[in-house]
């Protein structure tokens, strides 16, 4: 189900103060963070995030077509190695 | 014959049915079409003069996206999906399902016919 538009979309705020501060000093640096479910907004664009996947920080780089999406739909959280019998038909993917 | 869009509309169906061949008209989107033209929607395409074609053609050029051009901007959507490195895009690429079904089992849709992995575990079946 879609999230209210009351509401807005849901944006972590210690990022986008800590995003905020990087705006307005005009620097750029890798900001680590957890909230996955943080919705990118414009403000984001052109920052790096260092985005946890449950493991390590996985680096992401907004762009623009990246805007309204949440931070976590770029960090994947599952590894697949392909399975045992099928070599040749796992490698094409990603 | 009426001809809208570049598909030939079914001559012995009625307007509103006739109408949803189109790619990018399904029910409602005919019979609001139909019904902003006066048009009956009962009528059969073949009785269709063609006046009545040509309102139709112009209407739908002007306000919606059908055929050739939808189909490209749903692949623009995918295709942007996969640039960007999404998790979505990602299961797009691997034709899988997207939208966090299961794998286990179905989501044949996506994942196409069977193919069964030969088992090698020979050792437990002689016992």
């Amino acid at each position: 189900m879609a999230r209210s538009l009351k509401k807005g979309a849901h944006i972590d705020f210690n990022l986008l103060n800590k995003v905020e501060t990087l705006n307005s000093q005009n620097q750029k640096k890798v900001v680590k963070t957890w909230a996955r479910a943080c919705t990118i907004i414009p403000e984001f664009i052109g920052h790096t995030f260092a985005v946890h996947n449950g493991n390590k920080f996985i680096p992401v780089f907004v762009s623009e077509n990246m805007v309204g999406h949440k931070l976590g739909e770029f960090a994947h959280t599952r590894t697949f190695r392909a399975h045992s019998g099928s070599k040749k038909d796992e490698k094409g993917g990603r | 014959m009426a001809r809208i869009a570049g598909i030939d509309l079914p001559k012995n169906k009625r307007t509103v049915i006739g109408l949803t061949s189109i790619f990018g008209i399904g029910k409602s989107t005919s019979e609001k079409i139909i019904e902003k033209l006066g048009i009956d929607p009962n009528k059969k395409i073949s009785n269709l003069t063609d006046d009545e074609v040509n309102h139709i053609r112009t209407e739908i050029t002007n306000t919606i996206k059908v055929e050739g051009a939808l189909k490209s901007e749903v692949q623009m959507n995918i295709k942007r999906l996969m640039d960007t490195g999404t998790y979505r895009g990602k299961r797009h690429r691997k034709g899988l399902p997207a939208r966090g079904q299961r794998t286990r089992t179905n989501s044949r849709t996506r994942k196409g016919k069977r193919k069964t992995v030969a088992g090698k575990k020979k050792a437990a079946a002689k016992k």
